[in-house]
């Protein structure tokens, strides 16, 4: 079996004396975004896994400085950083929220859209474990439809389909938003630098497997990673603007039986189950295709502009002075 | 009013002082904005709520005329506006918000977090009867029902004092690493416009520099704030909090000599005593009631009867030495409270009764609830309280209400009203 070479950026930020739990996807995440970001960086973390995993006091890994904030506040805390630090005629530093998916979809989701409406200028990346898994596995909005948790016991699984987080930033029409998973790190990275030179509010969803939640065995984190985006269950995609929808991988599409019979969590599944959630994955598939090409139509003639105009984009976002624009 | 007697006035209220660049005659909302744009606030996050919203209006103004080079952020929520203050006094920078009430329940936890984080936020809250049923009038349960959240209290008498108390509260709140909430009356400070001598801003960066945090997030100086931590240590955290909220007290006193060198104007730290000198009955109370108290103190010493009064400025920390050292000079103590702990009693003579139960004097003390949900506090009232202090050797009861309609326990019902009440006690 070949290797396969990444093209990582080589400091580590984060340090290996951590309190995550082996193959933690959560912890590869903040790995590649403190990669991505570099030192000069704040990280906001609200209540989640990561409030645990950086450390007791007086220890500390992520090797930037870290606010533990209010579980439903890392989107307006991330806010006020950021306007304090600009006050201060610091216009440099990388303000970083990151946050679990109940943080996010749930508790934290009112402070997210406010933040996102008001065009806040800061990156949030949420790392999805589809479940609050630092109370001990219960369900969420992020939770996918028929899985097991300590909430949704197997004789009454969940029974609604994940929240659209995706669609609905985009509804909010911020400037930068991408998926992203720990088994494509090159692709993560990439979307993390251009998040960083962006001005406004990106968003980062982050598919982030959890062996002891979703029940497989840590060495599986990344082939289960991988199974994910190549059934199409969690495409990796960028959305400019709100509208203008891109790919950065082609899944092979293989069926989604495979990536569920991975997990204990999905465990209990019925044949036909396993259909109802094909099925809906093909739906949301095609729809997914149909803003591909809706966005080829409608913003392919920008497409040169965009590319002409990054550099002097990128110099006007590196001068500015609390302007918040989009630049890409 | 003639020339000399306005001229007189402003004198008192330290209107021609040196200091003073003009005199405005403004709400006390208005009264706080300006009190920020002198203080150089750099983020305010706020979310509006009737009665404060005169206060963000007001500076939304000022920011964007660029009369205050500060970021405005006009967040989704108290909840959020608590939490961008936090953020940004982490970063380093002075922050503000102002709410009332239900916003001020609604950023309950992040008060906690302000506190426990040691950030020196300053808030103004216009004191709001809590719903339901809804209420947009004063009385003090908002914010009394925050009094163990680790925020520094104080109540304004006067718009005067709102924008005074604004001022010396950064410098406090830097000084000590505590949140301070300033407390106003609904309506009856923040929608009354009142003459408010603005300082003159060199006198007040004399007053008040820019802040230099203590802590804060900085990539050159990597560190974890509010990581967990366990029974080993969480207990010393506290203790160290409570400590700032100790020395407070010290340094509430000094900051008020110091703004009174400088402005002319004193508040006497965490509580001012009126016509206590020879008094042998005084009513403690707080925020505008006091002024109306001062009249009714007048109208009583007038007719020879020996009342104070002693307005509760600073509720946290709690002024234990000052209500210690009045209790060893008087007979009777009355405690007015704008507020009712269901279950309890009005918040202050609570808290005064446990200040006195260990002090070496122990006058009477007498408990009154009045004015819940903006129900006018007059002269009337206070004279009530006032004759019911002189006429009785005790309280009848833990609580008495002032003033309430169709019920064994109202004042007025039993027609004690207070001209009958001081006939029969001329000699009094």
């Amino acid at each position: 079996m070949g290797q396969i070479k990444y093209h990582l950026p080589p400091e580590e930020i984060l340090s290996p004396g951590h309190f995550a739990c082996p193959g933690c996807g959560g912890t590869l995440t903040m790995r590649y975004v403190l990669k991505a970001l570099g030192r000069k960086t704040v990280v906001v973390i609200p209540a989640c896994c990561w409030s645990v995993i950086d450390g007791p006091v007086p220890y500390s890994a992520a090797g930037v400085p870290v606010f533990h904030t209010a579980f439903e506040t890392a989107a307006s805390t991330a806010s006020g950083i950021k306007a304090g630090l600009e006050m201060q005629g610091d216009y440099e530093t990388t303000v970083v929220a990151v946050a679990g998916d109940g943080g996010t979809f749930d508790i934290g989701f009112q402070a997210l859209s406010g933040a996102a409406e008001r065009n806040e200028d800061f990156i949030y990346v949420c790392y999805d474990n589809e479940a609050y898994m630092n109370t001990g596995i219960q369900r969420s909005s992020a939770t996918p439809y028929g899985a097991w948790t300590t909430t949704t016991p197997t004789d009454s699984p969940k029974a609604e389909k994940k929240k659209d987080i995706i669609q609905i930033l985009a509804a909010h029409h911020i400037p930068y938003l991408a998926t992203a998973s720990v088994a494509y790190p090159d692709d993560m990275i990439a979307k993390i630098q251009k998040a960083k030179v962006i001005r406004g509010m990106r968003f980062i969803h982050v598919f982030s497997p959890c062996p002891p939640g979703w029940k497989f065995e840590p060495e599986d984190s990344i082939k289960i990673s991988r199974m994910a985006i190549e059934s199409r269950v969690f495409p990796l995609l960028e959305v400019y603007d709100g509208t203008d929808y891109r790919l950065t991988h082609e899944p092979t599409g293989g069926p989604v039986r495979d990536y569920l019979k991975m997990q204990g969590r999905f465990r209990h599944l019925k044949e036909a189950d396993i259909e109802v959630i094909q099925k809906n994955v093909d739906e949301e598939w095609e729809g997914l295709k149909g803003k591909l090409a809706y966005s080829m139509k409608v913003h392919k003639s920008n497409n040169s502009v965009r590319s002409q105009d990054k550099d002097v984009s990128l110099a006007k976002a590196q001068s500015r002075k609390g302007i918040k624009r989009n630049v890409r | 009013m003639g020339m000399n007697d306005t001229n007189d006035l402003h004198k008192r209220n330290g209107l021609m002082h040196p200091s003073v660049d003009k005199v405005l005659v403004i709400e006390g909302t208005h009264a706080a904005s300006y009190a920020v744009k002198l203080a150089k606030v750099q983020v305010i996050a706020a979310y509006p709520i009737t009665p404060q919203t005169g206060v963000v209006e007001k500076l939304s103004e000022i920011v964007s005329h660029r009369d205050l080079n500060a970021k405005f952020i006009k967040v989704e929520s108290e909840h959020s506006a608590m939490a961008c203050c936090i953020g940004a006094s982490i970063s380093g920078a002075r922050a503000f918000t102002a709410t009332s009430s239900q916003g001020l329940a609604l950023m309950h936890e992040l008060l906690h977090w302000a506190a426990g984080s040691r950030l020196p936020i300053v808030m103004v809250n216009v004191n709001r009867a809590m719903a339901p049923p809804w209420s947009i009038y004063v009385d003090h349960n908002d914010s009394l029902s925050q009094r163990d959240t680790g925020w520094i209290q104080f109540y304004a008498e006067s718009n005067q004092e709102v924008l005074d108390t604004v001022l010396q509260a950064y410098k406090i709140a830097e000084i000590v690493s505590l949140p301070i909430m300033i407390n106003l009356d609904a309506f009856v400070l923040s929608h009354t416009s009142e003459p408010v001598a603005i300082p003159k801003q060199d006198i007040v960066d004399e007053f008040l520099p820019g802040r230099e945090a203590l802590f804060r997030v900085n990539p050159d100086e990597p560190r974890a704030f509010g990581a967990l931590i366990g029974p080993e240590a969480y207990m010393e955290m506290r203790y160290k909090l409570f400590q700032a909220m100790e020395d407070a007290r010290e340094v509430i006193r000094k900051v008020d000599s110091e703004y009174s060198e400088k402005f002319g104007r004193s508040y006497g730290g965490l509580v001012e005593e009126y016509c206590t000198e020879d008094a042998e009955i005084v009513l403690m109370t707080s925020a505008t009631a006091v002024s109306t108290a001062r009249i009714a103190v007048d109208e009583l010493r007038s007719l020879g009867f020996p009342v104070g009064l002693m307005k509760v400025r600073a509720f946290r920390p709690f002024p234990v030495e000052e209500i210690r050292d009045l209790a060893r000079r008087v007979h009777k103590i009355g405690v007015m409270d704008r507020n009712i702990s269901f279950g309890a009693t009005g918040m202050i003579y609570q808290e005064t009764k446990a200040v006195l139960y260990n002090a070496p004097v122990r006058p009477k003390l007498f408990g009154f609830i009045a004015g819940l949900g903006g129900r006018d506090i007059t002269p009337e009232t206070i004279k009530d309280i006032y004759s019911y202090l002189l006429n009785h050797d005790a309280p009848e009861s833990e609580t008495v209400w002032i003033g309430l309609k169709s019920s064994q326990e109202s004042r007025s019902d039993r027609g004690d009203s207070s001209s009958e009440a001081f006939g029969q006690n001329e000699n009094l």
